[in-house]
Parts: structure tokens; C-alpha cells; sequence
């Protein structure tokens, strides 16, 4: 059997009295696509966040790979090749798109303080290197236009984007997006729905989406996972998630959004 | 034209020293180190997002350091300003650690009680500082070269403004500043993109206090005494005002702000000595009225434009550029 991307096991995690995931495990294969499903509050951020490092669990395992990373911090599994969009978008307002997209690339460069202040001709040529790659990861997402603009004035559906590029180019193994497409129109949901499928095809990087939209869950997802107050109801593939009766009672009366 | 009004600016401060007055050198001499200590003030809490009030204690550190290696410890002048530097790193970075679960107005608190920290050190510690009496600090020397007069010293002081003027700004166009700056936007989003937040806080630290250190010494060496008086807390207040008036988290801000406002007290002696026929008691008023302006400058630059005098002149730079473009072709050139 070869290893799981993802190993979920177990994953407690309150805050004060509200429970946020009790008890939840599973298994995301290499290379797949795996949604997490649920109502609002069942817990599908705090599991990503869980993933990240930006939560700790009080109890239960994740593991990357073969790597344990529960203990580890953010820092620590970005540079195992894990990478995060957020539910509420959470770029680096001051800077431009580029330079945005270029912190992506911090864990593939090795300039320190002191070459970069003198400018060494290393600093240099590894700047260039970065600067290259984030050209590639602009054109793949269609930032071109705004490549220099100052983050906070975009659209956004645009600064959604520049978040994805963002993790992109870092060039992850894992991919985790929190509501990618939430609040886009439907043409930039298509886009999104495009960039997801071609990175995860291209690149066979494996993505963790949280998503509200269940068509676009059902369309590209190969496992679906369900989350409601905190438990895993369901698991499986999309046709067997949604014949199953557990998660057509969850969702009962909550078919607005 | 940006390149010619630069060489043309880098030119009279070069030609400074062979037509300037005393009181011009002294003044420039002023500015310059002022430059050095709001960059590193700058590096730390605009590009950082890190607020301290312990400046006036790194640019103590600093200045008791190189009078210390100079008089006590037989050091070179010249290596005493690095030397200087690398103490007030050190003990930066050792400040810097609460930083990693302090901020704002708590963080504030604790490098204000830094501040206090190294006053008390200064006074007591008297077999280094020389106590409450302070020590004089020697001119630094090289074969034959002495530096003991404005005039003499602008040289160093330029060399090594422009030195820090283009370290930051080679820093934050890379990897390592631009982490700073995304630990300030993010802190969070930092992290997640492999930015070990507390190793770069640290680092900020360090580097700012190094600039900040460095400064010190140079004024340390301009004035030839320093004693616990040298630094008092205002010092801190006024650099943390050439950040926000200047620009947080710009470069050339650093520079207008630290001689714009170096300039302000001189404008302001110049206009009540000018006045004191009328108002004889104006001029012992010059303290509180430097005070008064700053505080009003700070306040308005807060509410109008709290990106500082960099940000107006990013404007206008490119109003002209605007208006220089929509003249018919051929002219302009
Ligand atoms: N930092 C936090 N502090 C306190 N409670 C939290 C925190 N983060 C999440 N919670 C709580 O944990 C529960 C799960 O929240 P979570 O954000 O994971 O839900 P979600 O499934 O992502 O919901 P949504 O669809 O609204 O984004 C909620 O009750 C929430 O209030
Ligand atoms: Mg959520």
C-alpha cells in the first residue's frame, strides 16, 4: 500500500465549552481531489486549520506523508510542501500583487539579511529565479494586468486569485483552499474551477477544498467528506455522499446557500 | 531627471564640508545621524510592524559602547562605530524576544521598560559608563586622520548614511525584507508560507538596533561627552515622530522625516531669535514650541496622511511626471 497524502486521526479540538471537531478521521490519497462539506460552524475551517499548524488539536494525529506533523508549526509544514488559501481573504495589503506572490516563494530561496542588504550577486540571481517563477504563476492565473497594483484596491474575485497564485507558487505538495470560489461571479467561479483542475492535473498536487457550491463539489471532487457539529457523518465518493441519508438530513432546510 | 537631481544633491553634500559653516556641518552632521537612527527605528516598526519606544536606550547602548572601546579598551575609532552596532544588536535581539507574544501598546510597555533597564545600567554600572558623570569620547583616529571636528567628521557620517540608505533599500526589494513586511501585513499568512515569524521579528530587531546602534556612536563621537542625560526618553519620541511624519515602512520617508525634522528646531531657532526684539522671552520658550509642533505635525500627518511626507511626494514626483509627459513631443527633452 503506498503511503496517503493525508492521514487524519482522531482530531479533537474545542474552544472553551463549543467543540469544533470531535473525533474526526480520514484519509486523503496522493493526488486526489477531496472536498469537506458541511453547514456553517460544523467545523471544515478549524480542520484545515488544523492542517496548517495554525490550530492544535488537544487530541488525535495528522500525518503528511510519513511525516507526523502534529506538533509541528505553520512555518515548519509549509516547508514540507504544504500550502493554504483562507476563508477570509488574508493578503499582505501593502504590497503588490507580484510581491505577494513572491512571499510564496520564500521557502525556494536561501538569501539571507546580510547578502540581500549588500546585494550579492547571489541575492541577485536568486531573486531573478523567483522573480521568473512568479511570472509563470501570474500568466497560468491571468494576473498580467494587474501584476503591479497595490493588493488592496482589487476586485474581489481578483484578490482571491492572487491568493491561490500566492500558494502556488510555492510550489506545494498540498494544497488547502478554504471556500475558493465563495463570492465570485460565475465566470470567475469557471476560471477558479479551471486553475484547480489544470494545477491538480499538471502538477498531480493534491487540494483540500472547502466548498459551499455542491455543484462544482460533485463535478470535480473524487471523495467528499461531510462535517456537521464537529463529527464526520459522511465519506465517499460524491454519488454515495449524496444519497446518503445522514447528509440529506443535515442539510435539510439548509439548501439556501 | 531623478538620476541628475540625485547627482546633484549627492554633489553639494560632498562640496559640503569646503564651503559650509560650522554650524551647517554641525547641523548636517545632525541630519545625517538622525537618517541612520529613523531608517533602523523604521526597519523595526514600519517595515515590521513593531513599536518601540526603546530608541533613545539602543542609541544609549551604542554610544556607551564605542566610548567604552575607544577609551577603556584601546579599540579604533573607526572599528568602535561597527563594534558599537553589534553590541546594540545583541542586546536588540535579546529585547526583541517578548515580541513574539507581545503587541501594540504591550509591546510598547516592555521596550519602554527596556528604555528604563539601560538608563538605570548607565548610571550605576560606573566602571564602564562612568556613572552620572559620563565619559568623554576621544575623535577617532587613522593614520593621521583625525576626525575631530564637523567639519572632519560629515565625510564618515555621509558615507555611512548613504551606506545604510542602500542596505535598506537593497533589503526590502528581497526575500528577507519582504518577509518583514509580510509578518507585519499578516502575521498569520506569513507563516503559512514558510516565514518563521519569530526568527524574523528577531532579526528586525537586531538589524534596527544595529542602525540605531551605530547612530549612537556617531553622536557619541560628534558631541565628545556623553553622560545618562545624553538619551532621555523625548529622543525616542522624536525619532518615533520622524517615522510617522517621514513615512512608516518607506525608505526615502526615513530620510525626509529625519531631516526634515532636524531642520524644523533650527527653522524655529532662526524665527524667534529673528522675533526676540518684540517677544524677548520667545527664545527661552524654544523647547515647548519644538514639542508643540511636533505634536501637531504628528496628529495632522496621523488623521491626513499617515503614510507621511513620502507618500506626498510620491504624489507630486508623479503629477509632474504626468505633466511633463502630456507636453507636445520634441519638447521636455
Ligand atoms: N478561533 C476560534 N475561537 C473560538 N471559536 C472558534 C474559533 N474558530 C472556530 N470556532 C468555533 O468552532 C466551530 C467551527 O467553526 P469553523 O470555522 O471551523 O466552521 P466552518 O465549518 O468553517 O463554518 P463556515 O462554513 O461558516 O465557514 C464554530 O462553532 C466556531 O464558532
Ligand atoms: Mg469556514
Amino acid at each position: 500500500m503506498t503511503a496517503m497524502a493525508l492521514s487524519i486521526r482522531d482530531l479533537f479540538l474545542s474552544f472553551g465549552g463549543v467543540s469544533a471537531l470531535s473525533g474526526v478521521s480520514f484519509d486523503v490519497r496522493p493526488g486526489e481531489i477531496f472536498a469537506i462539506i458541511g453547514p456553517n460552524g460544523a467545523g471544515k475551517s478549524s480542520m484545515l486549520n488544523c492542517i496548517s499548524g495554525l490550530y492544535r488539536p488537544q487530541r488525535g494525529t495528522i500525518a503528511f506523508g510519513e511525516t507526523p506533523v502534529t506538533g509541528l508549526p505553520p512555518h515548519r509544514r509549509a516547508r514540507l510542501g504544504i500550502a493554504r488559501s483562507f476563508q477570509n481573504i488574508a493578503l499582505f495589503k501593502e504590497m503588490s500583487v507580484v510581491d505577494n506572490i513572491l512571499v510564496g516563494r520564500h521557502l525556494h530561496a536561501r538569501t539571507r539579511l546580510l547578502s540581500a542588504g549588500f546585494s550579492l550577486p547571489s541575492a541577485r540571481i536568486s531573486e531573478k529565479a523567483q522573480r521568473a517563477k512568479v511570472d509563470e504563476v501570474v500568466a497560468f492565473l491571468g494576473l498580467g494586468a494587474v501584476r503591479d497594483e497595490p493588493v488592496g484596491t482589487l476586485a474581489y474575485g481578483v484578490q482571491k486569485r492572487v491568493e491561490l497564485a500566492r500558494a502556488l507558487a510555492s510550489e506545494p505538495k498540498l494544497l488547502l483552499l478554504d471556500e475558493p470560489m465563495a463570492g465570485m461571479n460565475s465566470g470567475e467561479r469557471d476560471d477558479m474551477v479551471r486553475a484547480i483542475l489544470e494545477t491538480n492535473a499538471a502538477h498531480g498536487v493534491t487540494i483540500v477544498m472547502i466548498e459551499h457550491d455542491m455543484g462544482i463539489v460533485m463535478d470535480i471532487s473524487d471523495t467528499v467528506c461531510v462535517l456537521d457539529f464537529g463529527r464526520r457523518i459522511a465519506l465517499g465518493s460524491p454519488s454515495e455522499v449524496r444519497d446518503d441519508p445522514h447528509v440529506i438530513k443535515a442539510y435539510l432546510g439548509e439548501e439556501d446557500d | 531627471m531623478r538620476r541628475v537631481a540625485s547627482g546633484v544633491t549627492l554633489a553639494a553634500l560632498v562640496l559640503l564640508p569646503f564651503f559650509g559653516s560650522n554650524y551647517a556641518l554641525d547641523v548636517a552632521n545632525r541630519c545625517g545621524i538622525a537618517v541612520i537612527g529613523v531608517l533602523g527605528l523604521n526597519i523595526l516598526t514600519g517595515f515590521t510592524g513593531l513599536i518601540s519606544l526603546g530608541n533613545a536606550a539602543f542609541m544609549a547602548i551604542g554610544g556607551f559602547s564605542a566610548a567604552f572601546l575607544i577609551t577603556k579598551a584601546g579599540v579604533n575609532g573607526f572599528a568602535a562605530i561597527p563594534a558599537a552596532g553589534a553590541i546594540a544588536a545583541l542586546l536588540g535581539m535579546i529585547v526583541g524576544v517578548p515580541s513574539l507574544r507581545l503587541k501594540g501598546l504591550y509591546l510598547a510597555m516592555a521596550t519602554l521598560a527596556a528604555h528604563f533597564i539601560v538608563e538605570f545600567t548607565v548610571v550605576k554600572w560606573e566602571s564602564v559608563t562612568g556613572g552620572v558623570s559620563g565619559m568623554s569620547v576621544p575623535a577617532p583616529a587613522l593614520f593621521g586622520v583625525v576626525l575631530d571636528n564637523d567639519r572632519k567628521l560629515f565625510g564618515l557620517v555621509l558615507l555611512l548614511a548613504l551606506a545604510a540608505l542602500l542596505f535598506a533599500r537593497n533589503l526590502f526589494r528581497a526575500r528577507p525584507g519582504r518577509a518583514l513586511i509580510a509578518v507585519r501585513d499578516h502575521e498569520t499568512a506569513a507563516a503559512v508560507m514558510g516565514i518563521d515569524v519569530f526568527r524574523a521579528k528577531i532579526s528586525a530587531f537586531g538589524l534596527s538596533a544595529f542602525f540605531v546602534g551605530v547612530a549612537g556612536a556617531l553622536a557619541a563621537i560628534q558631541s565628545r561627552i556623553i553622560s545618562p542625560e545624553s538619551y532621555p526618553l523625548s529622543l525616542a519620541i522624536d525619532a518615533l515622530s520622524m517615522v510617522i511624519i517621514g513615512g512608516m515602512g518607506s525608505v526615502a520617508g526615513s530620510v525626509l522625516g529625519a531631516v526634515g525634522l532636524t531642520l524644523l528646531p533650527e527653522g524655529l531657532r532662526a524665527a524667534t531669535n529673528a522675533l526676540s526684539g518684540q517677544w524677548p522671552d520667545l527664545i527661552s520658550k524654544l523647547s515647548i514650541l519644538k514639542e508643540l509642533v511636533f505634536s501637531i505635525l504628528i496628529i495632522v500627518f496621523l488623521i491626513f496622511e499617515p503614510h507621511g511626507l513620502a507618500a506626498l511626494w510620491r504624489r507630486a514626483v508623479r503629477k509632474r511626471h504626468a505633466t511633463t509627459q502630456q507636453q507636445p513631443e520634441g519638447g521636455g527633452k
